[in-house]
């Protein structure tokens, strides 16, 4: 087949969406942070390109789609090491030049680490966090975006039969488990629940979730992998479900708490998200708002689940990503309609039971491969690096500690290229020669 | 010197009306505290959060004798509101003041 230019500059254009969530993300979590935490959870989340996004190229692609290994566990790891082999012209599927597809791959690899980075704010080890994100990526992602992503031999794509479009099962279970168990051993941050602070910046999470919002049409239609009807099926249900998902999570604040919030508007836009993720080419646009609705409801409850069972997962990746995934995941089941692109047929559409059997399947497999996983990764960088910062440096504020740097310059003092009156702010390492000969 | 406590938004009038009253300068600053007022809760997703200090604005003059009497309850009355948490203006007494431009102490240097 000839490359097809339309499908080429649209996937080149969704890679670069996708790209967009990893800032977009950064402010949705750093909003939330305490304004002494900002940094560290934005540099958390932008720090996946710099393990994830190299390991991907060395060999993550290859673990996730090359030929069957072990059992169909991971692919080949040497196909296609540093994507050498990917570099010929004549390399392409459908039109669209693999090395295309291994870019678009790539981000969604960066950002799935990315999102378990919300549940672990202010208290982790910035270099223990990089590590993880390296053993993680290589031991739990990579293996099961083979399963998934892989429509020849991954086992969940093509063996059992089950949708996930664009990654309910593989991106936000997967993330939202590890972010559970990371979270559970990570130990709660101090003063959890009573005395920890609120969100500092809301204006930079709605910022951030209407980036996320954007990239998603990159994340989601661009799964189709061509530009064509399943791009557009995708990208029109990705807009009205997570419009019913904010009213389902508003709906539930106004009545519950008495008053609609900008936080609530904002995670509802990413739980519906979620949620329509695997199902964006499986169901109707009826089926789709029904998806974002029960999303937007379920994940506003789910938040809750933290202070029920005790674990404090600080910006609520379980809550979220966990349950919109399973939400989006199960409910294809129900709602799937066969005369869409992905052509499975759920329960209200005649369907039978039979896929929503196949959905769980898919789901509880990823949980549990990845939840003992990533204990396991968990408790050996413990063990060897530990996990936490100093409770002192937790309470000084963990810009500070692992950084160096503050988000804010609050004194107005700060920052000087000399020592002040006040002897704030005087650097005490080299200055550079331009700006100390200015004194 | 009177020194006030007052809601954020009435300080453009505070400042207006000390401009009337023939007031050459202020200091202001944002602070935070409660009296009987408390702070109050918010919510996010769920979860209650008590904010105990609540944004208030911090107004010093520094005046004489009988001008100090008259920035106290033009103060107080333009910051009223007859709401709880309207805040506190005091008056303290001052050693001396040097103007650092040109060295006047005392009442010369206001």
């Amino acid at each position: 087949m000839e490359l097809d230019s339309g499908t080429i500059a649209w996937m080149l254009t969704s890679s670069a969406l996708v790209l967009l969530m990893v800032p977009g993300l950064a402010l949705f979590y750093g909003g939330q942070a305490h304004s002494k935490s900002v940094l560290n959870m934005m540099m958390m989340v932008f720090s996946t390109f710099a393990t994830v996004g190299v390991l991907w190229v060395i060999v993550g692609y290859s673990l996730a789609f090359g030929d069957n290994t072990v059992g169909g566990w991971f692919g080949n790891p040497a196909q296609y090491f540093m994507l050498s082999s990917l570099l010929a012209e004549t390399v392409q599927t459908d039109g669209l030049p693999d090395v295309a597809f291994a870019a678009f791959q790539a981000m969604f690899a960066i950002l799935t680490v990315g999102l378990i980075a919300g549940a672990v704010a202010n208290r982790m080890r910035f270099t223990s966090w990089m590590v993880f994100s390296l053993l993680w990526a290589l031991l739990v992602y990579f293996p099961i975006a083979h399963w998934v992503f892989d429509l020849d031999a991954g086992w969940i794509a093509s063996g059992i039969g089950a949708v996930d479009f664009a990654g309910g099962t593989a991106v936000h279970i997967n993330a939202g488990m590890a972010a559970l168990v990371l979270a559970l051993l990570l130990g709660k941050r101090k003063g959890w629940p009573n005395d920890t602070s609120r969100p500092h910046n809301l204006t930079m999470v709605m910022l951030g979730a209407g980036m996320l919002w954007f990239g998603w049409f990159g994340f989601n239609a661009g799964s189709a992998a061509v530009a064509g009807y399943a791009a557009s099926y995708a990208f029109l249900n990705t807009v009205v479900a997570t419009c019913t998902a904010i009213c389902g999570w508003l709906i539930i604040e106004q009545v519950r708490d008495g008053k609609p919030t900008s936080l609530g508007a904002a995670s509802g836009i990413v739980a519906g998200l979620v949620a329509i993720t695997p199902a964006c080419a499986a169901v109707t646009p009826l089926g789709a708002m029904a998806i974002g609705f029960i999303s937007g409801l379920a994940c506003a409850f789910g938040v809750g689940l933290k202070y029920r069972f005790g674990f404090d997962d600080a910006f609520d990746v379980v809550g979220v990503h966990l349950v919109g995934g399973l939400v989006g995941t199960l409910l294809i089941g129900f709602f799937a309609w066969d005369g869409s692109p992905a052509g499975a047929g759920g329960v209200f559409y005649g369907g039978g039971w039979g896929q929503l059997g196949v959905q769980a399947l898919a789901a509880v497999a990823v949980m549990a491969y990845c939840g003992i996983l990533t204990a396991v990764i968990a408790l050996v960088v413990k063990a060897t690096m530990g996990l936490r910062i100093e409770t002192e440096a937790e309470a000084v504020g963990i810009d500070e500690s692992e950084h160096a740097e503050s988000g804010y310059d609050y004194s107005g003092f700060a920052g000087r290229t000399s020592s002040s009156s006040l002897g704030v702010g005087a650097p005490t390492g080299q200055v550079p020669a331009a700006s100390s000969a200015e004194r | 010197m009177v020194t006030a406590i007052v809601k954020p938004f009435v300080l453009d009038d505070v400042k207006a009306t000390l401009e009337q009253l023939g007031v050459l300068g202020m200091t202001v600053s944002e602070v935070q505290g409660y009296g009987r007022q408390k702070g109050h809760t918010e919510v996010y997703r769920g979860a209650e959060y008590a904010v105990d200090f609540v944004p208030k604005v911090r107004v010093e003059v520094v005046a004489d004798d009988p001008t100090a009497e008259k920035v106290l309850d033009a103060i107080a009355e333009t910051a009223r509101t007859g709401k709880i948490g309207d805040g506190k203006v005091w008056v303290t007494p001052v050693e001396t003041v040097v103007r650092v431009r040109t060295g006047e102490r005392g009442v010369d240097a206001l």
